[in-house]
């Protein structure tokens, strides 16, 4: 008989065999890396450690919510004469593992109805006539393959699964042998209801959280399941320090918002994360449970290099974005809102309504199967039956706002610019648009806001902005179109409202001169009309030029002088460009 | 289920779900709040402390055989069998069909039998009881619309599929969500009675306790209810009364007027938000055990009452409680 097992020293196999111990206590992992070898090896050596017969559950990423769920299986329904229900994903992989594929594009109704599962260990279904309840418990592994900051897994998902693996641990994890296997995970879980934690661990765990700014009592929870299960796996009957601080690195350090006390103070606090008011008491409270150096320097030494750089105030935090974000919805015959259903005898891409079809057939069962001389249980079904339910889409807008802060914008003119923007802020809540702000100064332009619908945020952001140096026009452009396009990417609809006197003095590669500049303002503008973007030019000069004027042409889009328009204007304009 | 009176903190949550139970016409609480704060737990919680209600045996509405009833058969006849039944608790899963939320034909009934017979959906279930929301923002827009209307006249009207039904649903709304997620449209804000900001506690020793908890719960459910079935019976006990007590509660016309003032101050739209201000200020005093609604009693329910209620500024950046509180500091 072997000794206890090792622990693998990487921390994405750390993570599987975790996962595999305690599937319950710790629901799943984010996987965010393209798809490659890395990731498959993760996902290969979860498959090694579970049981042989788990089920593994591949979900694709434009589900409905008959298939996740279940609902009336319409063959054979038609088949027995009598409501047959189809068992849906959600309870096909209790045991196993739900796999979600591109889950950075995962409807939000979607994750809401797989978070439901998670939380509650079933589901209920109130679906087609049918009422159940199934019980079903499974991991979650979300291959999330966004890009850009604005493209991620639904944060309420992310907030329920306990680990998060980025392609920096998974390239770790090249040739590494696993160094246990499935048998060491069954003794585990045999051994993993007895181990208990300590009020010690627990208050210690605590405490780190909340020294790097952790506010969902989730990622506590998680650490101490993952601290039992390493205990468990290692043969021990209560968690040690060392279970907790293996725990707190691999649960907290893709959590933390910011760095533990010392230093933190000057660092401003990522915005809406947690009122500014409590945190220095929140310091003081903890004062007789000072968190663990151990602990926090094993969590400090994990950071993924991203978020280091965030709290380190060296990049713009990647979360702010969280708030209502990531509203993909694809526009497609089969996705949005149902709008009731319609008969159709070419059922095409659209997606069949069973119920109303079954509705529409019963009242001429009995004459058709007179007709027929059909057996008496089969349902006679017709081409005029045949019911599809309609969706509308509907589809949102971002408007991104890109400034001209330059020297060349006297202070008072940006003041007014702010002014104009702050009131189309009003007209953008009222449509519950989406509003991102991209600024242009100096050499260089930079994204104050992602798409947010915290229009707040914006409003603070604009106020803070300053005025002066030269102007990149180009660069600002460019930024503009780079996020349009990812907006695009997400299925929303982009609008970019271009405010500027349209006088560019640095050009793409930080050279000054006005010439060059111009050509290459003029370049990006074209570039904009190339991708087919909505776009309007307020031209905020003293008085109109042809030199602006020209840059909404090649933009093609709409141009509007603000001398003479007041902010009603430039709002319908917005309005038309946007409509 | 966690037992209510084991969640740790979280006062205002609970004095407001109390509150609720105490008098429906209130009509309901809806919770927001960040992710992972027992906000679900919370109102799962709350239909172990409700004490049984009297009903029709069979209704499918669950009729009180004292007052309106339904026209199902059960209902119609003279001699009436009634019994004691939990209050429902009715859970809307997401993802849930029209058909299941109005009621629509009995689909096998319909292909096996060829008879055309109503199923009676989740609201019909719900009635004189609680329809719960869990994540509340992130219901398909159609299905808002159908609760909308009910929640309003607390009648379901079912005209499909060639049938004509109507029967009672009167129920309290409790809803929970993540404001972060998506916003809530106004008008199914404006259904719900109370609503409570939750958010986590940042002290160490609060939070080592909601874990412990959850840990002995998840352990042994059962002997953890067991050791808190006396605080949620003490609990029940005091619901029970204040549902005695609140009609002989008094509200002079000072109050009246004060709980007015706070609502002209706030600019709330209507006249619901005095109404829930009053009744909530008054089921409040009948949870204490006091005979009359003071100045006291309104400050305590006026941010529940009335935060939601207030018109949106999307560029204030203060919470609509601080708000609230602002008025009732300027106003009291």
């Amino acid at each position: 008989m072997a000794g206890d097992p090792k622990l693998p020293e990487q921390d994405a196999l750390l993570a599987a065999t975790l996962l595999a111990v305690n599937p319950a206590g710790l629901n799943g992992a984010s996987i965010r890396a393209l798809s490659g070898p890395d990731r498959d090896a993760f996902t290969e050596a979860l498959k090694c450690l579970l049981p042989d017969t788990a089920a593994w559950v591949k979900v694709p990423v434009t589900i409905g919510f008959d298939r996740l769920l279940g609902g009336l299986d319409f063959a054979a329904t038609v088949a027995a004469g009598s409501p047959v229900f189809a068992t849906g994903l959600l309870e096909a992989a209790n045991g196993g593992v739900l796999n979600l594929a591109m889950a950075e594009r995962l409807a939000e109704s979607t994750a809401a109805v797989i978070n439901q599962a998670i939380d509650r260990g079933e589901i209920r279904i109130e679906r087609d006539g049918v009422t159940l309840t199934r019980a079903t418990s499974f991991l979650v592994v979300a291959l999330d393959e966004g890009l850009e900051p604005e493209e991620q897994l639904n944060p309420a998902m992310k907030d329920r699964l306990a680990f998060e693996i980025g392609s920096e641990a998974l390239a770790e994890c090249r040739g590494a042998a696993l160094g246990l296997s499935r048998v060491d995970v069954v003794r585990a879980r045999q051994r993993l209801a007895a181990v208990t934690v300590g009020g010690e661990s627990i208050e210690q765990l605590v405490a780190v959280a909340l020294a790097f700014g952790i506010d969902s009592v989730r990622a506590e929870l998680f650490a101490i399941e993952a601290a039992r299960a390493a205990a468990a796996l290692a043969g021990r009957q209560t968690v040690t320090q060392d279970d907790a601080a293996l725990a707190a690195r691999l649960v907290y350090s893709t959590r933390a918002t910011r760095m533990p006390a010392e230093e933190s103070d000057s660092t401003p606090a990522p915005a809406e994360q947690e009122p500014p008011a409590d945190e220095p008491g929140a310091e003081r409270q903890s004062g007789d449970t000072m968190p663990d150096e151990v602990m926090v320097d094993a969590v400090r030494a994990a950071l993924p290099k991203d978020l280091l750089d965030m709290l380190a105030g060296n990049a713009r935090p990647p979360r702010a974005s969280s708030g209502g974000r990531s509203k993909s919805r694809t526009r497609s015959k089969r996705r949005g809102r149902p709008v009731g259903v319609r008969p159709s005898y070419d059922l095409g891409a659209s997606r069949l309504n069973i119920l109303a079809t079954l509705k529409a057939a019963a009242p001429w069962q009995t004459l058709r199967r007179q007709e027929q001389d059909l057996e008496a249980r089969r349902i006679a079904l017709r081409k005029e039956d045949l019911h599809v339910t309609r969706y509308e889409d509907n589809v949102e807008t971002s408007t991104i706002f890109v400034v001209d802060a330059s020297g060349s914008q006297a202070a008072q003119r940006l003041a007014e610019v702010k002014g104009a923007i702050e009131l189309l802020l009003n007209d953008c809540y009222v449509r519950r648009d989406q509003v991102a702000l991209i600024a242009f100064r100096g050499d260089s332009a930079e994204t104050l806001l992602p798409p947010t619908r915290a229009l707040a945020r914006v409003k603070r952001s604009l106020s803070a902005l300053p005025g002066g140096g030269a102007t990149p026009l180009a660069a600002g452009l460019d930024a503009a179109r780079d996020m349009a396009v990812s907006v695009a990417r997400l299925g929303r609809v982009p609008a970019i409202v271009v405010l500027t006197d349209g006088r560019g003095n640095v050009a793409r590669d930080g050279t000054t001169g006005a010439d060059v500049a111009d050509e290459d303002a003029i370049k990006a503008a074209r570039l904009l009309r190339a991708e087919g973007l909505r776009t309007l030019l307020v031209d905020t000069s003293r008085r109109p030029r042809p030199r602006a004027r020209r840059l909404a042409a090649e933009m093609g889009g709409e141009y509007v002088p603000l001398p003479f328009a007041d902010a009603a204007a430039i709002s319908a304009s917005v309005q038309r460009s946007v409509a | 289920m966690f037992p209510f009176s084991a969640i740790v903190g979280q006062d205002d949550m609970k004095h407001a779900l109390m509150i609720a139970a105490v008098d429906r016409s209130i009509g309901g609480v809806l919770l927001f709040g960040d992710r992972g704060t027992g906000k679900s737990t919370a109102i799962r919680a709350l239909a172990s402390l409700l004490p049984k209600m009297r009903a029709v045996v069979g209704c499918p509405y669950s009729c009180d055989p004292e007052k309106y009833q339904c026209d199902t058969s059960h209902c119609g006849v003279t001699r009436r069998k009634s019994k004691l039944y939990p209050v429902p608790v009715v859970d809307l899963p997401l993802g849930v069909t029209e058909d299941r939320v109005v009621g629509a034909l009995d689909i096998e009934k319909a292909l096996v039998q060829g008879q055309k017979s109503f199923d009676p959906g989740l609201l019909a279930r719900a009635n004189r009881g609680f329809l719960y929301i869990d994540e509340v923002n992130l219901l398909e827009d159609h299905i808002v619309d159908l609760l909308l209307d009910v929640a309003a006249s607390g009648e379901n009207l079912v005209e499909r599929e060639g049938l004509s039904v109507r029967h009672p649903a009167r129920f309290v709304l409790v809803g929970s969500g993540n404001p972060e997620e998506g916003e809530l449209r106004p008008q199914l804000l404006d259904r719900f009675g109370l609503a409570v900001e939750v958010s986590t506690s940042t002290d160490v020793k609060g939070r080592v306790e909601v874990i412990k908890r959850r840990d002995a719960y998840e352990r042994d459910p059962e002997a953890f209810g067991k050791k808190w079935s006396r605080a949620d019976g003490k609990l029940r006990r005091r619901i029970v009364k204040a549902r005695e007590r609140i009609e002989a509660v008094d509200v002079s016309d000072d109050m009246l007027a004060k709980a007015a003032e706070i609502c002209m101050a706030l600019e709330t739209d209507g006249s619901r938000g005095e109404l829930t201000l009053i009744r909530a200020a008054r089921a409040h005093a009948a949870l204490d055990g006091d005979a009359a609604v003071t100045i006291d009693h309104l400050r305590d329910v006026a941010p529940m009452a009335l935060s939601h209620r207030l018109r949106r500024n999307p560029l204030d950046e203060s919470s609509a409680s601080a708000r609230v509180q602002r008025v009732l500091e300027a106003e009291l």
